[in-house]
């Protein structure tokens, strides 16, 4: 498959490959994807208290379109507020790396990970709360 | 010597024409340019002798006769002659055809047409190691049978069927046996009597022929009939029309020849490089899995699944190596490689797949380099794999409720 430079680019050097410590109350964790469909992606954000994601790590299991979206979507919402992360849409994904059709799967993946750490993450605040 | 890049192991989807081989063609493209086909001046003789003398060498590679020979444009042609033609031929016999579950998609495809046609199709599981179990073709047989299709060598995993034993049951029924002896043969010691096959399909690129240039073997002895697919001024006794492509053929056979003498030799030589590749691969990487019969299997095939890292990643990462990989990633399909399902593979050990074949001009040097850069590579993609990382710190990814997309 002949990809973008840009996916190659994020796959040869990925943004924020790593973990952060799911157990902190200011860490929202989301694991999504399936290993039988070749997917896997597990994106984490750290929220500092006004609300703004002070750092984003991920792991992904995944062929390189799958690699380059989440590591994109960890770049992209690094110092964004929990609200504007949420406004951040496959399209805009599927846009700056040009993915081809058959790979827009990957950019959803990517999507459902930033909603799914938020919505860990809010969870725990209420907890909290 | 030094090192030179990209690395080409992936001798299943085709080879290099070796220098000798295309040597024996180019003075058919040039001053024996003839039409084999024309009978009233001497470019035609020189064509349909060279035509001839091919047929001869091609049928020896496998031990029939050259007028058993039928040229066509490839495998996949041959395979769809050798099974439309005899389903059709032999319809009024039968209505049953049965194949296996790992074959080439130009078997069964060809099958599934077939079946819209109102023939009824039996695709034979395999077991665990690849292979076709003959006592399951026995149970599988009926008096309605008339085409049974297995091939010799299977082009992702490499692994054999016992195609003798298989031979047996199928002519103890009387029914035909086709096989694709694409990837085996010229690799591997086949004869069309041994193995009682009457169908036989060939392909002269998958051993350093040219592309565009395929034979199906039609047994004489008892004759075996066809009914033609492509209709036309009636060459190939009837059974293959088209003007014939000269030039290849003379690089088919000089390919056949090529293979028959060093066959031998060959396959030592590819089995060793293979053997020093996986026990590398082995040696350097923790979870990994080979693919099917390791004993029963082409010299210069290793299929082999890294755990926790995806296919098509895992080919991006080796992107001096030419590899392919049964992950979906790599196909328009998202489905994960039928072959390795059908072992029962597990979908996330078929996406982590990668198919290395080595053949003729491999070298010991390539062989290392590939060991060093899959190591170094599965190392990289397992440390940014989630999988990994869950099963390093003792988690069982199954018990895992994961989302199904």
């Amino acid at each position: 498959m002949a990809y973008s430079d840009k996916v190659i680019d994020h796959y040869e050097n990925p943004r924020n490959v790593g973990s952060l410590d799911p157990s902190e109350p200011d860490v929202g964790t989301a694991l999504v994807g399936a290993p039988a469909c070749g997917d896997v992606m597990k994106l984490q954000i750290k929220v500092n208290p006004s609300g703004v994601i002070e750092d984003a790590k991920f792991k992904t299991f995944g062929c390189g379109s799958a690699i380059a979206s989440s590591s994109l979507a960890t770049e992209w919402i690094k110092g964004m507020t929990i609200d504007q992360a949420m406004s951040v849409k496959n399209t805009h994904i599927v846009e700056e790396l040009s993915l081809p059709p058959v790979k827009i799967h990957c950019s959803v993946l990517a999507e459902d990970a930033i909603k799914g750490a938020i919505a860990d993450y809010r969870k725990k605040q209420e907890q909290k709360a | 010597m030094t090192l030179k890049l990209p690395i080409y192991m992936d001798y299943h989807a085709t080879t290099p024409v070796d220098p000798r081989v295309l040597d024996a063609m180019l003075p058919y493209f040039r001053e024996d340019f003839g039409n084999a086909a024309s009978r009233s001046h001497s470019f035609g003789w020189h064509a349909e002798e060279a035509v001839e003398k091919a047929r001869e060498e091609v049928a020896k590679l496998i031990g029939a006769s050259g007028k058993e020979i039928v040229w066509t444009s490839g495998a996949t042609e041959s395979d769809n002659l050798a099974i439309k033609g005899a389903a059709e031929f032999y319809k009024d016999r039968g209505n049953h055809i049965i194949t296996a579950a790992t074959e080439h998609k130009a078997v069964l495809d060809t099958c599934k047409r077939l079946e819209k046609q109102g023939f009824v199709v039996t695709y034979l599981p395999v077991e665990r190691d690849g292979r076709v179990n003959p006592k399951a073709l026995t149970a599988a047989m009926t008096d309605k049978t008339i085409v049974v299709s297995i091939m010799l060598a299977n082009n992702e995993i490499g692994t054999l069927n016992p195609v003798e034993e298989i031979g047996e049951v199928v002519k103890a029924r009387g029914a035909i046996f086709h096989i694709d002896a694409v990837q085996g043969a010229g690799k591997i010691p086949f004869d069309v009597n041994r193995s009682r096959a009457d169908l036989v399909s060939l392909s002269a690129h998958k051993m350093y022929g040219p592309k565009g240039i395929g034979a199906l073997y039609v047994r004489r002895k008892p004759r075996v009939r066809l009914t033609p697919i492509i209709d036309g001024g009636g060459h190939e006794r009837g059974m293959r029309s088209g003007t014939l492509n000269v030039p290849g053929i003379v690089g088919f056979a000089k390919a056949a020849e090529l293979c028959r003498l060093e066959m031998e030799e060959e396959g030592r030589r590819v089995l060793a490089l293979r053997e020093r590749l996986r026990k590398g691969i082995e040696a350097r990487v923790r979870n990994v899995s080979v693919n099917g019969s390791l004993e029963h299997r082409l010299p210069g095939n290793l299929n082999i699944s890294f755990a926790f890292v995806e296919g098509e990643a895992m080919m991006m990462a080796l992107k001096d190596v030419a590899v392919s990989s049964g992950s979906a990633c790599t196909s328009a399909s998202l489905e994960p490689s039928y072959v390795l399902r059908a072992l029962g593979v597990g979908e996330e050990m078929a996406h982590s797949s990668i198919r290395f074949g080595l053949g003729r001009f491999t070298t010991e040097e390539e062989v290392d380099y590939v060991v060093g850069l899959v190591a170094d590579k599965v190392k990289k993609l397992r440390d940014m794999s989630p999988l990994w990382e869950l099963a390093q710190s003792g988690v069982d990814l199954k018990q895992i409720q994961w989302q199904p997309h």
